[in-house]
């Protein structure tokens, strides 16, 4: 056997702990061993590159290794768990930001004939370079650098079509004359101005949905270089991450009922949307007052939201359901799918505060019994509880899937203020007759309930 | 090679990809997207080819920055999707769901 055919073998086989990691994930108990798999493949890859004949020179490489594993591994280390999605995306930008280095380095090693070659290095170039801007300005929104507001101007769409057309006029030049170096950098400064372009009319609510696009077009990115360079294992793990990351904005926009390209383009949460008023009263209730509720309750149903990211709540809320507990209360938690600002976001802060995966019920499960529910306590949620979906059809939400916590016993909302969620919808549910607002910091809310089961 | 095998199996891949992910339920979102980032980071392969073919300056500056970012990629990535599901626990006493 020769060396090629030696390095091949060791793509499929980690290939396969690819897809055995990925498949492992499906399962709580199995997650930490598929991750451990995964990056057994990623080493046997890299071991295998780094023993193939057209590896002459190794310092570089080192060199490359050496500062970008530390970045990495400190990153990862001393990064807070509340600063974890906007952790994931400036990583995913790094990858998109690598594959577009591949794809030009790709145009000096040989010298590129094949016009099919020459597209996949255009290709690299521009899903790369999107999906490294792109997810720098989702970090920015993330973590509060810029605005999460959605930006929109006068002439979006046009600007955006007309940069589109200028992209494929200026992508063919460069196929044309790959030896020409400034068509090469006007490709990469477009795509740049691309990712810029796209993400920043999305509001940060829409943020779960943008993560998991951006994420598989880092899949799709290495992808692309894969066939630059005639690499089988970037384009077999390449289109598995970028299959993956499409499964899961599908997943997404199912949640919020709607389509990608309505998350994409219609800057929600800019224009607040509909004309009906809400009539009611809105009744608000002391922390102390919560506890005598609380305390009768023999069963309880925690949803939380971004807001209980924002405040830090988790731990107290854990605290509190103990004693819920201890005074022989169920307690379980419904999480909405695009409830915070990642797929899946509320699951790990609750997870950091060891709150056991079994008491995180979906939506679905928790829907059908919400009558039987005593108390429903909204922790800095809004839109994913707002019953406008249900109730006011020309509200822009109006049928996106919500948990109803207004069908339990009683309503507590925590909440700072009166203010509207990111969409910018108003919330029948703040008037409903068995909802009880109770307004202040949601962490000091939950601890002042706490020191009352203490007294 | 040709480029037909790749996109044949191009395709597999991306088919497979589906059917692996529809399955994952929505408790390990997060840890699924950061650990499916890290396989992203498999361009640190490529880098690494252009980094050190030795052929040209441009070529090994571009793959010995690709090698950096793809290496930040690909070390955070796994450590932080392991960080996190170091937290997921059991609870301790028997619960049937």
């Amino acid at each position: 056997m020769n060396g090629l055919a030696l390095i091949n073998l060791s793509y499929v086989f980690a290939a396969v702990l690819f897809i055995l990691g990925l498949k492992m994930l499906s399962s709580p108990a199995t997650a930490r061993r598929g991750n451990l798999f995964s990056s057994l493949g990623m080493l046997i890859a890299i071991v295998a590159t780094l023993l193939g004949e057209g590896i002459v020179e190794f310092q570089w490489i080192a060199l490359g290794f050496i500062v970008g594993g530390m970045v990495g591994a400190l990153a990862a280390r001393l990064i807070a768990m509340t600063a974890m999605p906007e952790m994931v995306a400036l990583f995913n930008g790094f990858g998109g930001l690598a594959s577009l280095l591949v794809g030009s380095s790709a145009l000096y090693l040989t010298p590129v004939e094949s016009g099919f070659t020459l597209a996949t290095i255009a290709l690299a170039i521009l899903i790369g370079g999107l999906t490294f801007t792109g997810s720098v300005i989702a970090w920015g929104k993330l973590s509060e650098i810029i605005s999460g507001r959605p930006v929109l101007f006068s002439g979006q769409r046009i600007v955006n079509g007309l940069l589109l057309v200028v992209i494929v006029g200026a992508t063919v030049l460069f196929c044309l004359n790959p030896s020409n170096a400034d068509y090469l950098y006007v490709v990469i400064g477009l795509s740049f101005l691309l990712g810029v372009m796209v993400v920043i009319p999305i509001g940060g609510a829409d943020m779960p949905v943008v993560i998991s696009l951006l994420n598989s077009y880092s899949g799709l990115a290495a992808c692309a270089a894969g066939f630059a360079i005639n690499n089988i294992i970037l384009i077999v793990a390449g289109s598995l991450v970028g299959a993956s990351g499409i499964i899961l904005t599908n997943i997404m926009c199912k949640a919020m009922n709607r389509s990608l390209g309505n998350v994409l383009f219609s800057g929600f949460g800019a224009a607040a949307g509909s004309d009906t008023t809400i009539e009611g009263e809105v009744k608000a209730m002391s922390p102390e007052d919560a506890f005598y509720v609380l305390e009768a309750a023999s069963s309880v149903v925690i949803v939380p939201g971004y807001g209980m990211a924002v405040a830090q709540a988790q731990h107290v809320v854990k605290e509190l359901q103990e004693l819920l507990e201890a005074n022989d209360a169920e307690v379980v938690y419904a999480v909405h799918p695009v409830a915070g600002r990642m797929p899946g976001h509320m699951n790990v802060l609750l997870a950091e505060a060891d709150v056991p995966y079994e008491l995180l019920l979906e939506m679905d499960a928790v829907n059908p019994r919400m009558e039987t529910f005593d108390v429903a306590i909204v922790l800095g949620a809004n839109d994913v509880v707002n019953s406008a979906a249900r109730e006011i059809e020309d509200s822009p939400i109006y049928g996106m899937p919500i948990i109803n916590v207004d069908y339990a016993r009683t309503v507590f909302v925590l909440k700072r203020s009166m203010a509207s969620g990111f969409a910018g919808v108003d919330n029948p549910l703040f008037f409903k007759e068995n909802t009880r607002m109770i307004f202040g910091d949601g962490k000091e809310t939950i601890s002042q309930i706490i020191r009352e089961f203490s007294n | 090679m040709e480029p037909v095998y790749f996109t044949f199996i191009l395709m597999l891949a991306i088919l497979l990809g589906f059917e692996l992910i529809s399955k994952v339920p929505a408790t390990l979102h997060t840890p699924l997207m950061s650990g499916s980032n890290a396989i992203s980071g498999i361009t640190l392969v490529g880098a690494v080819t252009s980094a050190g073919a030795g052929s040209d300056l441009i070529a090994t500056i571009l793959g010995t920055s690709a090698v950096i970012f793809a290496a930040i990629n690909v070390v955070g990535g796994y450590l932080v999707t392991d960080r996190m599901l170091g937290m997921f626990k059991k609870k301790e006493s028997a619960n049937d769901k």
